[in-house]
């Protein structure tokens, strides 16, 4: 069984993943990146990663964050990240990824700043 | 004293986080140690099941972990080739940002207080890393 649980739910035209559980190598990176393969074929390109139930995330999830990222952005879409914990926040900062992720704490001022 | 050894394959990481953690606890070390070492065992054991070992599951990962009241000892050996440290690239530089690999080293930095490289006399990389209390 996989230690990540992803929910999708829609706001407009901006599709919202709720992950909960760990993002780490193996079945949770894995299931996240199956899960943005499957959005994105179905022509939805605005996409916002609520990661506030994420108690865990190494560096092959950070990873994968990443290759979301780009693959969202070739297909002409953006990727943003939602409620961030303070540990996630720390490894974004140490790998100098918050300069690259649009990051939000609140779910009304993500979804506006897709407009 | 906690000593592991582990086929080579992802599930590894998990079973050698699962045992450190059960040791951490039971040693009655604090969150900011037990999350520095789990994510040093977790990098380190991932690194060397892919990168050392190549996935060959007749080599084995050894992890050993020692603690006393100055800190945690964290050893993780591979039987692979070997590899020359400063040819991992730096991951926080603008050409690699968007590189989906190669984080791995910079946690363990940030996280550990001290990480060296040695060549173990039998063959094989081992990582020495230590978190003081």
């Amino acid at each position: 069984m996989s230690d990540i649980t992803i929910t999708e739910r829609q706001a407009g035209d901006v599709t919202i993943m709720d992950l909960s559980g760990k993002v780490t190598i193996g079945e949770g990176s894995v299931a996240l990146r199956n899960a943005i393969r499957r959005v994105l074929g179905e022509g939805k390109t605005k996409i916002l990663l609520n990661l506030g139930g994420v108690g865990y995330i190494d560096s092959s999830g950070i990873g994968e964050l990443v290759s979301s990222f780009t693959a969202v952005n070739k297909e002409g879409g953006t990727l943003k990240l939602l409620n961030l914990t303070q540990k996630i926040q720390d490894l974004l900062a140490i790998t100098k990824l918050l300069t690259v992720f649009d990051t939000y704490d609140d779910e009304a001022s993500a979804l506006a700043s897709y407009n | 004293m906690l000593e592991l050894s582990l086929p080579s394959r992802i599930e590894s990481v998990e079973e050698a986080a699962q045992s450190v953690g059960d040791f951490l606890a039971a040693n009655g070390h604090g969150p900011e140690v037990a999350f520095a070492v789990d994510l040093a065992v977790r990098e380190s054991v991932a690194n060397a099941v892919k990168h050392g070992n190549k996935f060959d599951e007749t080599k084995q990962v050894l992890v050993s972990l020692a603690g006393d009241e100055a800190g945690i000892e964290l050893k993780v050996r591979d039987q692979g080739e070997g590899f020359d440290i400063g040819s991992v690239p730096d991951p926080t530089d603008p050409a690699n940002l968007l590189k989906a690999n190669g984080r791995g080293l910079l946690f363990m930095n940030n996280f550990m207080d001290e990480v060296r490289f040695e060549i173990h006399p039998d063959g094989g990389t081992v990582v020495v890393m230590v978190k003081r209390k």
